[in-house]
């Protein structure tokens, strides 16, 4: 051990201003959150490359069924990969967020690391806006590579059309946020961080399976569908059939539409919850009553 | 209970009390710690050391009683308050993905007058280890980025609960070095151990908690009474082992060297050490306990559901 340097000045240095400061630990976070997902391999797997693999599975296994969408006389349609494409990439956004976050919170408040955190002048909002800045990052890479291994390695064909970009974006930006603050909301439910794969893994996998992802979204009995329209996923997975499915596939919808509006206002409003109950529910550590 | 502390008290606790149920963790307990000082709360397992801690660190909410921590309500203590603490917390079990110097760094990064990152990692001495990601590291070197983590915020107020766990005798040395640094910087510390050679050699005041009850308050030379560190002659005569306790060993000895004769066998002249008087107070304070449990019968309230301190994800229940 060394001498440490003494004390600068014995007079208390300020905080500085609040919003500033906590936007500027905020991005500090985020950086340090990204650099800890990827030396995760279990949340790189099964957060990262899980939607990624599904779409390889799929795509190679339902190859022989051939096209869908085919003319009378068989020509023409998508192939199931262009198919999958869209509910994969929902499926990433929903992992990203609410998988990965709720287990990553539940699991750093029962290993400490929030108890430490909670000692520390961390804003809480700061500690938020990290995990919604890692949710981000590595919610467009996974985006990124899901997008090019389908174009590369399955020839899917991706929309030319500008337009069809923009409402790409915005659906995304809008899923991922939603799904970020819903991860936050959704780590209050495992009590221990042994169970929260347990507790969390299953809520998302139901949904995706009621949400159009992994099946045909109108092969579903109506009533099962009015369940899944109340949840984000089915809205998230509608805005993404949008931009990569041809516009003929519009028809095969219900409602016969693609119903953008819809899919911005459902959205928004558990962006909305999930920052409210995030915001209002969340504590660094279970204080006894 | 704004006005509770005196105007040196860095702390400053008045009958706190915490209850878990039925189950009195603390009672009545009352103590100051003043500007610059490093007091020890030393007590068995169970006995509301860490409860009283982490009440005082804002983990925990007491059942009642007062509290003042650098002249703020722990219950309510801000991000600013916060700034001006350093905590050591009990071992933690956390993932470690990231190297000691950034896990520093970064922490560094949360305090409005860091201290070098590169001189706290020097100070506790894991140089080398400061591209080592925490995870690889052993147990006890953990602990020493524990330390670290308590101390890179320069804080005014450092609780250090059990920090050596795990050292091996020549980190505990460098950690008790380490220790003095700070003290001679001006902070002032909160220590828990169960070391009382490391309470005695880094502590200036000690106070003893058994049974959730402050049973003992002072200086650590003077704690337990003037009585209990009057030192022992033991000597063997006739095959037994003979044992008195004198204010002039010296006169003893050599009275006793005059009437044998000769030189006694197995002479020692003891003083007894924190340790001896600790365990004694301990011991009188059990004693007690059960004299009192016997008199209330086996359904006394105070009856302790475990021997050891709630921990946090218990406490939840």
């Amino acid at each position: 051990m060394t001498a440490l340097a003494p004390a600068a000045s014995p007079a208390r240095t300020p905080l500085g201003s609040s919003i500033a400061r906590t936007l500027r630990l905020g991005v500090l976070r985020a950086g340090y959150e990204i650099r800890v997902y990827f030396r995760q391999a279990d949340a790189i797997f099964f957060t990262f490359l899980f939607p990624v693999l599904l779409f390889g599975i799929f795509s190679v296994a339902f190859s022989g069924q051939g096209n869908i969408g085919t003319a009378p006389d068989g020509s023409g349609g998508i192939s199931q990969g262009a198919y999958y494409l869209p509910g994969m990439a929902a499926a990433g956004i929903l992992l990203s967020g609410v998988q990965n976050l709720g287990v990553d919170i539940a699991n750093e408040r029962s290993d400490g690391t929030l108890k430490r955190l909670a000692g520390t002048p961390l804003p809480v909002v700061s500690y938020f806006l990290g995990k919604m800045g890692q949710v981000l990052v590595t919610g467009i890479l996974q985006l990124a590579l899901l997008i090019v291994i389908a174009r590369v390695a399955f020839g899917v064909e991706l929309p030319t059309d500008p337009a069809k970009w923009l409402t790409f974006a915005w659906v995304f930006l809008l899923g991922i946020g939603t799904s970020a603050v819903l991860g936050i909301a959704i780590s209050r439910l495992p009590r221990r961080g042994k169970s929260a794969t347990a507790v969390i893994i299953p809520i998302v996998l139901v949904l995706q399976f009621i949400s159009g992802v992994y099946l045909s979204f109108t092969m579903l009995p109506v009533w099962l569908q009015d369940v899944a329209n109340v949840f984000p996923l089915a809205w998230l997975a509608k805005g993404m059939r949008s931009v990569f499915l041809p516009e003929s596939f519009a028809s095969a919808e219900a409602g016969g539409a693609w119903q953008l509006g819809t899919v911005a206002v459902v959205l928004l409003l558990w962006l909305v919850v999930g920052i409210v109950v995030s915001r209002f529910t969340f504590r660094w550590i279970r204080k006894d009553s | 209970m704004n006005n509770i502390a005196l105007p040196d008290a860095v702390v400053s606790v008045r009958d706190l009390a915490k209850r878990y149920g039925a189950f009195e963790a603390l009672r009545g307990v009352s103590f100051d710690i003043h500007r610059g000082e490093t007091f020890a709360l030393l007590g068995p397992n169970g006995a509301g050391k860490s409860t009283t801690i982490e009440i005082l660190e804002g983990y925990r909410d007491r059942s009642s009683g007062a509290a003042s921590v650098l002249g703020t309500d722990p219950q309510s203590g801000g991000l600013e308050w916060k700034s001006r603490l350093g905590i050591v917390l009990q071992s933690t079990g956390e993932q470690g993905d990231v190297t000691v110097r950034d896990q520093l760094a970064h922490f560094a990064s949360l305090y409005p007058n860091p201290r070098g990152v590169d001189e706290t990692i020097a100070a506790v001495g894991l140089a080398d280890k400061a591209r080592t990601r925490i995870r690889a590291l052993s147990g006890g070197q953990r602990r020493r980025v524990d330390v670290a983590l308590g101390i890179i915020g320069r804080p005014e107020l450092l609780f250090l609960d059990e920090p050596t766990t795990g050292f091996d005798p020549e980190a505990r040395q460098q950690f008790w070095s380490l220790v003095h640094q700070l003290k001679a910087e001006g902070t002032t510390i909160l220590l828990t151990t169960h070391y009382l050679d490391e309470a005695a050699q880094l502590s200036d005041r000690a106070a003893v908690i058994a049974g959730g009850e402050l049973v003992a308050i002072g200086a650590i030379d003077e704690i337990g009474g003037a009585e209990a560190r009057v030192p022992l002659v033991r000597w063997t005569e006739g095959g037994t082992r003979h044992t008195e306790r004198t204010r002039t060993p010296a006169g003893t000895v050599a009275s006793l060297s005059a009437r044998l004769g000769a030189e006694p066998t197995d002479l020692e002249i003891y003083r007894p050490s924190l340790e001896d008087i600790y365990l004694d107070l301990v011991r009188e304070n059990a004693e007690a306990a059960a004299a009192e449990i016997d008199a209330d019968g086996p359904t006394s309230p105070t009856t302790r559901p475990s021997a050891t301190d709630p921990i946090t994800e218990g406490a939840s229940a």
